[in-house]
């Protein structure tokens, strides 16, 4: 794949991860944001994270499947870091429109909400991945113990499935759909390895 | 004209002094809004879709709020048989019949009846109520309701002394209510009142709002509103009423036992375990001036706290 393509595929990954941050604030300067602007802000900065997540996460599957598609791994980073991204918008509503910034009512939440342990504890999971992203810190921690490091993006999307599923009503059934993206995602991984073994020793075989 | 003897009047139906004073303006309104109920009857169902209703003010309704526009009231719902998200039922509950209607009064009564809805829309003058409508999700809405206290209707059905409790059941019809079975809820959807609360003055058979009929996505033909309850306790397009000696089952509580009482008075004292009732997001307004504060029982403590003496609101909520 050329530089140029490269390039222009960048450009197209930012163009698109901007795009939900854009609607909203066109949205709030001409007023429709829907009848409940708040749960409106917080459900797209939330949505927008979790996809966001399971795209990153399709990379390496992806990948894995077949060889042309290995520079798909550039984009990874970046995605990985718009998902922190929104996340980090999806905590900003939580402090400020729905705590007004107050600790004690933060604090409660965190300790009796279920959904918000596990949200916070996300963002959390996110955060040292995100501080970690850079050549510099792959160079310092060396290779593999930054891989080693990175495998929590699992645990943060588990987390952030589990956060959608404890904030909706019971009967409710939205987060279905990104659930089984994810469930597909965590089982592509085994299933890819096992399949990439079964090709090798089949070869070796004749 | 039924001729009571004195002893078997009421002292709460004898009139104000100063509704006697005002009675020939009050007849001429009542005269009004019976006439106009009157036109309703027959109409096919695109007729009556946004018909206006004759309805006189009441001296029960809320002031001081700002009403949230009818846009927000018809277009944001939670009617789960027409899908979950807020803006299925406006998208779906056109598939709701809604002529003919009838309401079944079952249960402890003297004799079972059947009403049809347009006998009901008939049965005493319609008035305009502004109630505050307070979601458990914690959002909440001020609704120009139109209907008549739910009293009145008790009064035709005749309970038994031994009836203790009012079920409401809704219109449960998969056929016109396909999107029903992507929420995991056992239908139909019931709801209850103890007998005091059912009788009490706020309770609204409701029928309207804006000053004409139901639109279907907020539950006509006819409702119940409960204004000092969550939103989830006032049942829409009630088909029947059961007069019951022991508390009902009712829906979310049958659902989900630890998060949903029987009671669900608003009470910001009392957490649901998965978000605090501390606040509420006001709909309409825009997101930097959407936050208030819950009011007990909804702000309509002084016309129902009474009613809750020496009760545990912790232990029934």
């Amino acid at each position: 794949m050329s530089k140029r393509a490269i390039f222009w595929i960048h450009v197209v990954v930012w163009l698109t991860c901007l795009f939900p941050l854009a609607w909203l604030i066109y949205s709030a300067v001409f007023g429709d944001l829907g009848a409940d602007p708040t749960h409106t802000i917080t459900f797209v900065t939330g949505i927008t994270t979790i996809r966001l997540l399971v795209i990153s996460l399709a990379i390496t599957p992806l990948r894995r499947l077949t060889p042309r598609l290995s520079f798909l791994i550039k984009f990874r980073r970046e995605l990985g870091l718009f998902a922190f991204f929104y996340a980090s918008l999806h905590l900003l509503t939580y402090v400020g429109l729905y705590s007004y910034f107050d600790p004690q009512a933060m604090a409660a939440d965190i300790l009796k909400r279920r959904y918000i342990t596990a949200g916070i504890a996300a963002w959390l999971v996110l955060l040292p991945l995100a501080l970690t992203s850079t050549n510099w810190a792959v160079r310092k921690l060396g290779g593999k113990r930054w891989q080693a490091l990175h495998r929590l993006v699992y645990l943060a999307a588990v987390l952030a499935v589990l956060h959608y599923w404890w904030q909706v009503k019971a009967g409710v059934l939205t987060p279905m759909g990104i659930t089984i993206a994810v469930a597909v995602l965590f089982a592509a991984r085994p299933v890819l390895s096992w399949w990439q073994r079964r090709k090798r020793t089949q070869v070796q075989q004749f | 004209m039924l001729i009571l003897k004195p002893a078997e009047i009421p002292s709460s139906e004898i009139t104000t002094p100063g509704d006697y004073k005002n009675r020939r303006q009050f007849l001429s309104a009542a005269a009004s809004a019976a006439a106009g109920a009157l036109l309703l009857d027959g109409l096919s169902e695109q007729a009556l879709a946004e018909m206006k209703l004759q309805t006189i003010k009441s001296p029960i309704t809320t002031n001081g709020e700002e009403l949230t526009s009818r846009e927000n009231v018809t277009t944001y719902n939670n009617y789960y048989e027409f899908g979950t998200d807020k803006s299925d039922p406006a998208k779906y509950a056109g598939t709701l019949h809604t002529r003919p209607w009838t309401v079944r009064v079952e249960g402890l009564v003297k004799k079972p009846k059947t009403f049809d809805i347009d006998a009901l829309l008939k049965l005493r003058t319609l008035e305009d109520r502004v109630y505050r409508h307070r979601c458990v999700e914690g959002w909440s809405m001020v609704i120009p309701w139109v209907g008549y206290s739910l009293a009145e209707f008790i009064r035709q059905c005749d309970p038994l002394p031994s009836a203790k409790y009012v079920q409401f059941l809704t219109l449960y019809d998969p056929r016109q209510m396909p999107q029903a079975r992507y929420a995991n809820i056992n239908w139909p959807y019931s709801e209850g009142l103890r007998m005091d609360e059912a009788m009490n003055p706020l309770t609204l058979l409701t029928f309207g709002l804006y000053g004409e009929v139901l639109p279907n996505q907020n539950g006509a033909p006819v409702r119940v509103v409960v204004p000092w309850k969550y939103g989830f306790k006032s049942a829409k397009s009630i088909v029947a009423i059961r007069f019951v000696d022991r508390q009902p089952p009712t829906t979310w509580n049958v659902l989900n036992s630890a998060e949903y009482g029987f009671y669900s008075n608003v009470n910001p004292n009392h957490d649901h375990p998965r978000w605090s009732q501390k606040n509420e997001r006001r709909i309409g307004q825009p997101f930097y001036k959407q936050r208030r504060t819950t009011l007990m029982f909804n702000g309509y403590g002084d016309a129902v706290a009474s009613m809750y003496n020496g009760m545990d609101l912790n232990r029934y909520y």
